[in-house]
């Protein structure tokens, strides 16, 4: 199984953001999008999730289910990480399994919960938590349903070092289990091996 | 079917545990019928035979007044993401969150209308035939302005926009549903036949609302 995009062209308010890009990610290698503020790292996460049009190119996830779209096949966690501040961690992520057809189970919820080292806080508000808990929380959603593209933009925003470490050892493990993972950073996130994929600052001028 | 449950009981569980959520329109509600009198003046007749026009309205003011956050909220913390990608298709999405949206805003109020009719000195017989067109009538409500929310989903203050699209909208409902309600109380026609409308609106709505609002929210996110 591989992500591949060819010839991909992104307009955001009728500037190109991305021109003419290609590229591939294959199960079991981390995909690593670099590149400085605005070379469009999110917009191109989010077109591959199907959140944006894209003006020409394409892209396909080869080898998984025809039937669905690629962001249905994908986990996607942005910066608004869509954790509900009046609900509790634990029913945060019953409801996120629930959605994205995974497991809703309590054990399944601790042991997601515990790879983070949140386990605690399972049933705390959401709104009660910090900046780096409320997005640990979010990555537990990897946790509790099972999908073959990971697409996760900034993941260790606000993460301290011990959350980054285990961050690191979740998407090792993914991508152990032949998953694919294309994640926009500024480092690499503690995958050795991982491919980059580096955006230019100033895309080529629209013709 | 669990997937469209856990987003019921999800909308449920933030709808109770956020004050001003479902609350705040029964209380709208019950200060827009205690305000009348005061206008109107303390005519018991006039208000009697007003009582179904002005319940009517403040329910509908009441059922616009959360609805702008019916998708926003979610597009505002990212939870509209795992919405639209999550297994159930969004059309059923939306079908889900505007039936929790009218269990938790617009029942109460139909639950309700009799305690606040009492207050503008209606008869049992008006006040019973206003809380069965309330409830018949307020789906078109809630689905009207679930296309309002959709649309102006990534607009920043989009309420009054929101308002101003969808009030227009309503005057169907309004009318039956008022032209019915006041068969009993004076009014010019018979109750079946603006009943039989104004279910006929609300069934139309449901069956057209998820696909509209569905697609305002897939193109309405850049």
């Amino acid at each position: 199984m591989r992500l591949r995009g060819w010839d991909l062209t992104i307009e955001r308010g009728g500037r190109r953001i991305i021109a003419g890009l290609s590229f591939e990610a294959p199960a079991g290698l981390g995909l690593i999008v670099t590149g400085p503020n605005g070379a469009g790292k999110t917009s191109l996460l989010r077109a591959l999730a199907g959140f944006l049009p894209i003006e020409a190119g394409g892209f396909a996830l080869e080898g998984g289910d025809a039937e669905r779209t690629v962001g249905e096949q994908a986990h996607y966690l942005g910066h608004a990480d869509g954790v509900k501040g009046a609900l509790t961690a634990g029913e945060n992520l019953a409801f996120a399994a629930a959605m994205l057809r995974g497991d809703s189970s309590r054990p399944t919820q601790i042991a997601a919960l515990t790879a983070l080292g949140l386990s605690h806080v399972i049933d705390f508000p959401a709104r009660l938590l910090s900046a780096g808990q409320r997005r640990r929380v979010a990555l537990a959603r990897l946790l509790v349903a099972q999908r073959p593209l990971w697409l996760l933009d900034e993941p260790t925003t606000a993460l301290d070092a011990a959350a980054q470490a285990a961050l690191a050892a979740i998407m090792r493990a993914h991508l152990q289990d032949g998953g694919i993972l294309v994640a926009a950073a500024h480092g690499s996130l503690g995958l050795d091996g991982a491919q980059e994929l580096r955006l230019a600052a100033e895309p080529e001028a629209a013709a | 079917m669990k997937t469209a449950l856990a987003l019921f009981v999800r909308e449920w569980r933030i709808a109770r545990r956020i004050g001003g959520g479902a609350s705040a329109g029964v209380v709208f509600f019950l200060i827009l019928v205690a305000v009348m009198p005061f206008a109107l003046g303390p005519d018991l007749n006039l208000l009697a035979r007003l009582g179904p026009a002005i319940l009517w309205i403040a329910a509908l003011l009441a059922t616009l007044l959360g609805l702008d956050r019916l998708f926003q909220a979610d597009h505002d913390d990212g939870s509209l993401d795992l919405l639209v990608n999550g297994s159930p298709p969004l059309e059923v999405v939306v079908l889900v969150k505007c039936a929790a949206h009218w269990t938790t805003s617009a029942l109460p109020l139909v639950a309700l209308s009799p305690l606040f009719g009492l207050m503008l000195a209606m008869a049992p017989l008006p006040l019973a035939l206003t809380a069965a067109t309330l409830a018949a009538g307020t789906p078109a409500l809630t689905m009207i302005g679930a296309i309002g929310a959709a649309l102006t989903v990534s607009l920043r203050r989009g309420g009054l926009l929101m308002a101003i699209l969808v009030l227009p909208l309503t005057i169907p409902v309004l009318i039956f549903g008022v032209a019915a309600a006041s068969a009993a109380s004076g009014g010019a026609s018979p109750f079946l036949a603006p009943f039989l409308a104004l279910c006929a609106l609300s069934l139309a709505t449901i069956a057209a609302t998820p696909f509209a609002a569905a697609a305002a929210l897939r193109h309405a996110r850049e």
